[in-house]
């Protein structure tokens, strides 16, 4: 166990999230942990939106991608940020509401305590305050069955977003992290890693205004892409280290 | 009169060949095309050429491979070329994918780190 105040980044990645951001980051400001310092980072993802404007005028801390990345270059820039600025924790928190910041003691707790060095925030330990679409819950299905084939290690809820990482696990995201769709993906490659990875039940809302970035008729393509990513990146680190 | 006619594709088939390696050299020298991606037109250019000049050759080599009807022979050869070459695209533009990303997220850091006045660069 850490003693003294742990420094906690969280990374928030936007794309578009205008009427989404600041209400998301005004919650954030109200939530106090024991011996935490809390700093959000929003990485604003080349929004066409009025999404750069209203965070230079709330003087959050922000970084900005000149060119559009996708969701893994930017949660990516996310963690070469803690990593450089020596964070303890960094955690992933999506920028459009899905994720409430009132839950946020409950994913840092195993990693503060050291029971574990990458938490997930899941949606399906218990079954409160999340529906989801049936093709999402077959997917779901099939990566915790992928991950647990290839690896042995179980995560019910592979697709979620809010995550916790430890310093060591951070320094891991900032060398590698995948571009499209990396959440099922990153765990295999946390896994390989030697990391520990946990999971933890949250509350999660519906999006509060937007577009998912996974609708029913990009899942197949979904599916297919990330199950062929884990794959690949399974024999390239089973057998070039 | 075959003899002639014969003689007009031939002449044809060798201005288009020097017209197609003509543009690849106009477009290094433009700076259009990078000296390492015109290798393999060029070579193809002076495939051409060789073609046309050439008549018989066509039909030595198809004899030779055992092809029986030899123009499709060329389309073996150049399916073969244009795939390995699109892979070979496909590698560039991932690698490009790799570096525009890094890129980026430095520039990111940087402006961050101009901003606030902590960093040199």
């Amino acid at each position: 166990m850490k003693t003294g105040i742990n420094k906690i980044l969280i990374v928030i990645p936007c794309y578009n999230e205008q009427d989404n951001i600041l209400p998301l980051l005004g919650e954030l400001t109200k939530i106090n942990i024991e011996n935490c310092e809390i700093t959000p980072l929003v990485v604003n993802d080349a929004s066409t939106d009025d999404t750069q404007n209203r965070l230079k005028s709330s003087g959050v801390l922000f970084l900005e991608n000149v060119v559009n990345l996708g969701i893994g270059g930017t949660v990516q820039l996310g963690f070469i940020y803690a990593a450089e600025n020596g964070f303890d924790i960094a955690v992933q928190m999506d920028g459009d509401g899905q994720h409430p910041p009132s839950e946020l003691h409950k994913i840092i707790a195993p990693v503060i305590k050291g029971d574990a060095q990458m938490v997930i925030g899941s949606r399906f330990i218990s079954q409160t305050g999340f529906k989801s679409t049936f093709l999402r819950r077959v997917g779901i299905r099939f990566f915790y069955r992928l991950n647990k084939w290839l690896t042995g290690v179980e995560v019910k809820d592979s697709t979620s977003g809010y995550r916790a990482y430890n310093a060591q696990a951070i320094r891991l995201a900032a060398d590698y992290y995948p571009d499209e769709y990396p959440e099922p993906e990153m765990i295999l490659y946390l896994a390989h890693k030697q990391v520990k990875i946990a999971e933890v039940a949250v509350n999660m809302n519906d999006r509060a205004s937007g577009v998912s970035s996974i609708n029913s008729f990009r899942s197949v393509y979904y599916m297919f892409k990330v199950s062929l990513n884990i794959l690949f990146l399974h024999l390239k680190l089973k057998f070039n280290g | 009169m075959d003899k002639i006619y014969s003689y007009r594709i031939q002449i044809v088939a060798i201005l288009a060949a020097l017209f197609f390696f003509g543009t690849i050299v106009r477009l290094i020298i433009k700076g259009k095309l990078r000296t390492e991606y015109s290798f393999i037109w060029m070579a193809m250019g002076l495939l051409f050429l060789l073609f046309s000049v050439w008549r018989s050759l066509l039909d030595t080599l198809a004899h030779f491979f055992g092809v029986y009807y030899a123009p499709s022979l060329i389309f073996i050869f150049f399916f073969f070329m244009i795939f390995i070459f699109l892979i070979h695209l496909s590698v560039v533009n991932s690698r490009q994918h790799e570096e525009i990303k890094k890129l980026t997220q430095e520039i990111a850091l940087m402006k961050k780190k101009l901003e606030s006045g902590s960093g040199s660069i």
